[in-house]
């Protein structure tokens, strides 16, 4: 264990738990770290889970982040966009992304925020491929800011990933491949393992208390009955984040780049 | 037929005309055909329905008032995620929109390709998709399992517009970029398309391996336009990458005072051979790198 890892990577180690144990299934790592997180699983604990070089290819070996000097892509496959989809329709996909806001059913929205529907205060991308993404396969999400804007006390304002909501669903409608796996925040990761899918708090980054993260969260959290902290990265997994980020963009990830232990 | 299917872009979008729906080809800033999108800004036709995988073709259209509404899953220029024009038109509720997941767009381009009513799927199910596209329905699965599904209506277009890498005069065509995106179903989909081109030669003579590229029939294209870098400052890989110092100077007329007018002054207002002058011309446009991800 190492004491000198910062926030962004024993987030990244967090995230990269989310896909142990998942098979054959497509790690899609959307956005920094979870990236990273995706390549460190499949470099470590799951090599059999199959990864993209972000555009078109099926590549056998995490791609490094940014400029690529002369390292070469080790291509074992095709996936085009339209592959893609016959993969999330499939279920073979495990997907971490970082949505604008949550809501207690793991429903997301990236989408619109504020305002009415029609003349929203702010326009963020649109639903993208949230509906068809959380209504087929297993996804996680990043969260850098975990906070009340984000965890809102309601539904979010535009459901764009449906969720464990049983109001949002009419008899008939099939919502048994909906699964929701981990949040990897910037205080805690939280799952859905509660009553009624109800979150819970399954480790507390070092410093960080539980009475915080409920705090930072608009609608009621649970604690896991073995919530405890969650692992600083080991040298081992300090080596291979570095080495897949070699212009070390996670340090980007969240404000002033801080140190994976609080200071008190 | 026409053994020549060789126009202008102005006699292209001549073919247009006000309350059309418009499907455009690529991907967020991947091979838009924006010569074309460039010459439709300089014309009159008005309060389209435009269908596209967004990219800032959506938010130039949207920036001129050519949009009455716009159907879509996203709007993305990825590098600069946030689309300026468009987050204008769409937070000033300027223009009516149907927002929908990726993929039922694609089932809905799909369906009318193949000229039916509609696609079953699980994708927009307990979403708010659902519930702000009142016109869309729900069906039953007529078998045992009596699963309900969403009965996404086909997306039929009067038009589409793409772009690629090289065309023949017969209609024939060739996209050579690795990720075909989702072209072929928009000219399936489309009453008409017309395509923008790198290369344009009389007839194809092909070998095997290239015909590969072709992805769709000339059957369903009525147009081409030789437009060399007419998916500038979108990217068309393998022939140039993104104009990311182009998108930047766009990104920022969505914030100056005026900025639209501007940009339109610099960038619209002018022959397409004077546009790509101020880029830099062909020896500036044939460097830029594709994008890295």
């Amino acid at each position: 264990m190492t004491t000198n890892a910062t926030l962004a990577e024993l987030m990244i180690v967090a995230a990269s738990e989310t896909w142990r144990d998942n098979g054959e299934v497509l790690a899609s790592g959307i956005g920094i770290a979870p990236r990273l997180g995706a390549g460190l699983a499949k470099l470590t604990h799951s090599p059999e889970l199959l990864m993209t070089d972000s555009e078109t290819m099926l590549v056998s070996e995490p791609i490094p982040l940014g400029p690529r000097g002369d390292y070469v892509p080790k291509y074992e496959g095709y996936l085009s966009f339209n592959r893609v989809f016959e993969c999330v329709w499939g279920g073979k996909r495990h997907a971490m992304i970082g949505p604008t806001q949550v809501d207690r059913w793991g429903q997301t929205n990236l989408s619109v925020v504020g305002g009415t529907y029609a003349k929203p205060k702010s326009a963020i991308l649109g639903v993208r491929g949230l509906p068809g993404n959380q209504i087929n396969h297993a996804n996680s999400f990043f969260i850098p800011n975990h906070g009340p804007r984000v965890f809102v006390e309601g539904e979010v304002d535009m459901v764009s990933g449906p969720g464990y909501n049983p109001k949002r669903f009419a008899p008939g409608m099939k919502r048994d491949f909906i699964d929701l796996r981990l949040i990897v925040t910037d205080l805690c990761v939280m799952d859905f393992g509660g009553p009624e899918h109800a979150v819970r708090v399954k480790s507390l980054h070092p410093g960080v208390s539980f009475e915080q993260v409920q705090a930072a969260t608009g609608f009621p959290v649970l604690q896991h009955p073995q919530m405890g902290e969650t692992p600083l990265p080991s040298e081992e997994q300090l080596a291979i984040i570095r080495r897949l980020d070699p212009h070390a963009m996670r340090a980007s990830v969240l404000k002033n780049d801080p140190p994976a232990r609080r200071a008190a | 037929m026409s053994m020549n299917k060789e126009l202008t872009a102005a006699q292209a979008v001549a073919q247009l005309r006000d309350g059309m729906t418009v499907g455009i080809g690529g991907w967020g800033p991947r091979r838009k055909p924006m010569t074309l999108v460039r010459e439709l800004l300089r014309s009159t036709v008005k309060d389209l329905t435009v269908v596209s995988y967004g990219g800032p073709e959506v938010g130039m259209l949207c920036a001129a008032g050519k949009v009455r509404k716009l159907i879509y899953g996203f709007v993305t220029m990825d590098a600069i995620p946030l689309e300026p024009h468009f987050r204008k038109a769409r937070e000033s509720g300027a223009i009516e929109v149907m927002e929908l997941d990726e993929g039922m767009f694609e089932w809905g381009l799909r369906a009318a390709g193949m000229r039916m009513s509609f696609l079953p799927t699980r994708c927009g199910l307990g979403t708010d998709v659902l519930a702000r596209n009142a016109d869309l329905k729900t069906v039953a699965s007529p078998y045992a399992d009596g699963e309900v599904y969403v009965a996404m209506p086909a997306l039929k277009l009067d038009v589409a517009l793409l772009h690629v890498n090289e065309a023949d005069r017969l209609g024939n065509t060739l996209i050579k970029a690795r990720d075909p995106l989702f072209d072929d179903l928009f000219a399936r989909a489309a009453d008409r398309c017309y395509v923008s081109t790198e290369k344009l030669v009389d007839r194809f003579e092909l070998n095997a391996d290239e015909a590969r590229f072709n992805l769709f029939e000339r059957y369903l294209v009525h147009g081409v336009v030789l437009a060399p870098f007419g998916a500038h400052p979108t990217y068309n890989s393998p022939d140039y990458g993104w104009d990311m110092e182009h998108l930047k100077r766009y990104n920022a007329s969505g914030s100056e005072e005026g900025g639209w007018q501007k940009y339109v002054e610099e960038f619209v207002s002018v022959s397409e051979s004077e546009y790509l002058a101020k880029q830099g011309g062909a020896e500036r446009l044939a460097k830029l790198k594709t994008p890295v991800f």
